[in-house]
C-alpha cells in the first residue's frame, strides 16, 4: 500500500527527521490560510500516488499567499496520469544547496532491508541507478539487530557528506531505518534530502509502501489507504478475498491459486486469446466468494468468453460449482463459459453444471484451445 | 529414498485443531504421515484425528514426549513468525510452512534467526512435501502422483498440482516434489533442492517450475550449469503478465528489467535446460 507524500513526512516527523514546516488541505482557500502562516515563499504540491507529479506541473512555487490560492486552485482542478488531485501539501520552501537520496527497501535477494544513499539525489535517481550504479552506497541492515551508527557513519563517508552533518544524518537514518522497521515498510524514501542554504538537512520529499500482510497490525495505517489508485472491481475484489487484475483481452479468467492463474492467462495468449483479466479465487474458496467473482468477470463489456479452470486441492470442485450456479441464476448471460475442473469433488462439480449448457473441457490445452475459440467476437451474441 | 521427508519421518501439526489444521491432518494420516504430535496453545490434553493423535501447548513438550523432527505450520499469519522460532527452538530439524500472508519483515528475521542455527524451512505460503507413497508434509493432493524418479521443485501451489497430475496421467513416477512457496522470502529455494536431488539415487531427473519476480531461476540456472548433471526441464508461469502488476503471490511482482519470465526462459535455457511452454508439455520433454 502506498502513503501519500505528506503521511509519509508526518511519519518521519515521528522519527526525529526534520521535514519542512507546512500542511495539507483540499481548499484553495485554506492554502492562502497556510501560506501566510509559513510567510515567505511556499511550495504548493498535489499529492496524488504517482511518479511524475513536477514535471506534469503538480508542485509549483508561490511567492505570496495570494499566488498560492490561485496555484492551489489551479492543482486541484487537475488529473495527474488518470488520477484526481483531492490534496495539495503547501511546504515552506527551502533554499537547497545540495540534494541527497536516502532510501531502504527490502532486498530480496539478500534477504535483509538494504540502505541506499546517493550524493546525487533529486529527480533522476533512476537515471543514476542505471548509469551509475557506483555513485549509490549500499548498506545490509541485519534485521535481528538494527541499523549500527558506524554503517550510517560508513554510508555519510561514502557520498561524502561534510563532518559537521554526520550526527544529524546518524539521527536521520536512524530515524528511517525505525520508521520502515515499526510501520512493516516495504520502501521507505527521502528524495531529496536537502542540505539547505542555512546549514539544515531537511527531508523535503518522502514516500512509504506498507507491506499489506502486516495491515493487522497496523490499523492506523490501514485507514490512510487511497482508493483512487485502484480500479473499483479491483477494490470490490478485495472484499471477497479475490485478488484481481483487470487486463486488455476478451477472455475472463477464473482460477485457484496465483501460478495457476498466470499459467492459464500464458496459455490463452500461446494458443492466440488475450486475457481480460488475472483473477484468483485463492485456496479453499467456497461458492459465495465464487459468485462474486463471476460477478466481476461479467462486470467487463470486453469479456466475449470465460475461462474456469480449477484444480481442487484445498478448495472443493462441487462448491465452485454451486457458486457458479447462483451467480448465473442472478445474471443472465450468454457469453460462453469453458469450465474444467479437476481434483478434490470434480465429479460432483461437473454433474452440477451439467445442465447450465457450458463447454467443458478436460485438459488445460483443450481449454484454452475452446475458450479461444469461443471468444470470436462474430460468435458471441449478448 | 527420497529427499526431505520418508517413513521415518515424525511430524508435528502447529495449529492441528483449527479447520484446515485438522482437515489436512486428517488427509496426511490417511496417506500414512506419522503424525506424532498437535500444537494449540490452550488445547493441551486433548486428543485429535480418532483420538490417535495428542495435543500439546508447547512444541518443546511435544518434542520430548514424542521425538516429533518435523514441525508442519498451518497457525494465522499473525502468529506463524513465533511458531517457527517456537519449532526452532524446540530442536525441530525441518520446518515447513503453509501459512500464506506472513508480513515480509517477519520473513526476513525469521530466516536471519533459522540461518544462524542452521535449521530447515520450506515455505512459507506454499503446499509443503510430498514423497508418493511414503509420506505427505502439506496440503498436496496425495492421489495426483506416483512414485518414480522425477524430483519437482515448484514456487507455486495449484500450478504444482497441474504438474503433477500431467506426469501421472503419462505414467512418470515422483521422487519428492517440494513446494518451496511463492514469498518473496522464503526458506528452502530452487538451489537447495536442486543440490538435494542432485544427491538423491533415486532421482533421476528433475522438473522446475518457476514463475515471474525475483532472480531464483536465473540463479538456479548458473547453479544447474556448475553442479546439476541429471537433465532439468522447467517451467516459468507468468509469461504474459504485464509489469509493475502484483499477481497475488507476494514473489510475483515484475520489479523493472528483472524478474521478467522471458530473462528466466533465457537463462534456464543457456543453462542445457529444456523449458516447456505449458504444463502439460512437461511429460514430453522427460524422455
Amino acid at each position: 500500500m502506498k502513503l501519500h507524500e505528506y503521511q509519509s513526512k508526518q511519519i518521519f516527523s515521528r522519527y526525529n527527521i526534520p521535514i519542512p514546516k507546512g500542511r495539507v488541505t483540499s481548499t484553495a482557500d485554506e492554502a492562502r490560510v497556510i501560506a501566510a502562516e509559513l510567510g515567505g515563499r511556499v511550495v504548493i504540491k498535489s499529492q496524488v500516488l504517482v511518479g511524475g507529479r513536477g514535471k506534469a506541473g503538480g508542485i509549483r512555487l508561490a511567492k505570496d499567499p495570494h499566488e498560492a490560492e490561485d496555484i492551489a486552485t489551479q492543482i486541484l482542478a487537475m488529473e495527474i496520469k488518470g488520477l484526481p488531485v483531492r490534496k495539495v501539501l503547501v511546504d515552506e520552501a527551502a533554499s537547497i544547496s545540495k540534494e541527497i537520496y536516502l532510501g531502504i527497501t527490502n532486498d530480496r535477494a539478500a534477504r535483509k532491508p538494504v540502505m541506499m544513499a546517493s550524493s546525487a539525489g533529486g529527480v533522476e535517481i533512476e537515471e543514476v541507478a542505471r548509469v551509475t550504479p557506483e555513485k549509490i552506497i549500499k548498506t545490509h541492515i541485519d534485521p535481528l539487530l538494527g541499523l549500527k551508527d558506524y554503517q550510517a557513519r560508513d554510508i555519510a563517508i561514502g557520498i561524502d557528506l561534510p563532518k559537521e552533518y554526520w550526527k544529524l544524518f546518524n539521527q536521520i537514518t536512524n530515524g528511517l531505518w525505525l520508521a520502515y522497521k515499526d510501520c512493516d515498510a516495504t520502501l521507505a524514501e527521502i528524495n531529496p534530502l536537502v542540505i539547505t542554504e542555512d546549514g539544515r538537512l531537511i527531508a523535503l520529499d518522502g514516500k512509504m509502501l506498507v507491506d499489506d500482510n502486516a495491515l493487522f497490525r497496523h490499523p492506523d495505517l490501514a485507514e490512510l489507504r487511497d482508493l483512487d489508485v485502484e480500479a473499483p472491481a479491483e477494490i470490490e475484489a478485495r472484499k471477497y478475498g479475490l485478488t484481481f487484475i483487470k487486463l486488455d483481452g476478451n477472455i475472463g479468467c477464473m482460477v485457484n491459486g496465483a501460478g495457476l492463474a498466470m499459467t492459464t492467462m500464458d496459455i490463452i495468449k500461446l494458443f492466440g486469446g488475450e486475457p481480460a483479466n488475472f483473477l484468483d479465487i485463492g485456496g479453499g474458496a467456497g461458492s459465495d466468494k465464487v459468485a462474486a467473482a463471476m460477478r466481476i468477470i461479467l462486470a467487463d463489456s470486453n469479456v466475449n468468453a470465460i475461462l474456469l479452470n480449477i484444480f481442487g486441492g484445498i478448495t472443493r470442485c462441487d462448491e465452485v460449482a454451486r457458486g457458479i450456479l447462483v451467480a448465473l441464476a442472478d445474471i443472465k448471460t450468454k457469453v460462453p463459459i469453458v469450465v474444467r475442473l479437476v481434483g478434490t469433488n470434480a465429479e460432483e462439480g461437473r454433474k452440477l453444471l451439467s445442465d447450465a449448457k457450458m463447454i467443458t473441457a478436460e485438459t488445460l490445452v483443450d481449454a484454452a484451445k475452446k475458450a479461444v475459440a469461443a471468444a470470436k467476437p462474430e460468435l458471441v451474441e449478448r | 529414498m527420497s529427499i526431505l521427508i520418508n517413513k521415518n519421518t515424525r511430524l508435528i501439526v502447529h495449529g492441528i485443531t483449527g479447520n484446515e489444521g485438522l482437515f489436512h491432518t486428517t488427509q496426511m494420516v490417511a496417506y500414512g504421515t506419522n503424525v506424532v504430535a498437535g500444537m494449540t496453545p490452550g488445547k493441551g490434553g486433548e486428543w485429535v484425528v480418532e483420538g490417535k493423535i495428542p495435543v500439546f501447548d508447547s512444541v518443546k513438550v511435544a518434542v520430548e514426549a514424542t521425538g516429533a523432527n518435523t514441525s508442519c505450520i498451518f497457525v494465522p499469519a499473525r502468529f506463524a513468525a513465533d511458531s517457527i522460532y517456537e519449532a526452532a527452538d524446540a530442536g525441530i530439524s525441518l520446518i515447513v510452512c503453509i501459512t500464506e500472508g506472513i508480513p515480509v519483515q517477519d520473513m526476513m528475521r525469521v530466516r536471519n534467526y533459522l540461518d544462524q542455527k542452521k535449521i530447515r524451512l520450506v515455505g512459507p505460503n506454499c503446499p509443503g512435501l510430498l514423497t508418493p507413497g511414503e509420506s505427505k508434509v502439506g496440503i498436496i493432493p496425495g492421489n495426483i502422483a506416483i512414485p518414480g524418479n522425477v524430483g519437482v521443485v515448484s514456487r507455486s501451489g495449484t500450478l504444482t498440482y497441474e504438474v503433477l497430475y500431467a506426469l501421472m496421467l503419462l505414467n512418470h513416477g515422483v521422487s519428492t516434489c517440494v513446494g518451496i512457496g511463492g514469498d518473496p522470502i522464503n526458506g528452502t529455494n530452487f538451489i537447495d533442492a536442486l543440490s538435494l536431488f542432485e544427491a538423491d539415487p533415486q532421482t533421476e531427473k528433475i522438473v522446475m517450475i518457476g514463475e515471474i519476480g525475483g532472480t531464483d531461476e536465473e540463479k538456479a540456472a548458473e547453479y544447474i550449469v556448475n553442479h546439476v548433471t541429471k537433465p532439468v526441464v522447467s517451467f516459468i508461469a507468468g509469461q504474459t503478465a504485464p509489469p509493475g502488476k502484483r499477481m497475488g503471490h507476494a514473489g510475483a511482482i515484475v520489479e523493472g528489467g528483472s524478474g521478467l519470465a522471458t530473462d528466466k526462459v533465457k537463462a534456464l535455457q543457456a543453462a542445457g535446460v529444456k523449458v516447456a511452454t505449458h504444463p502439460e508439455e512437461i511429460p514430453s520433454l522427460l524422455f
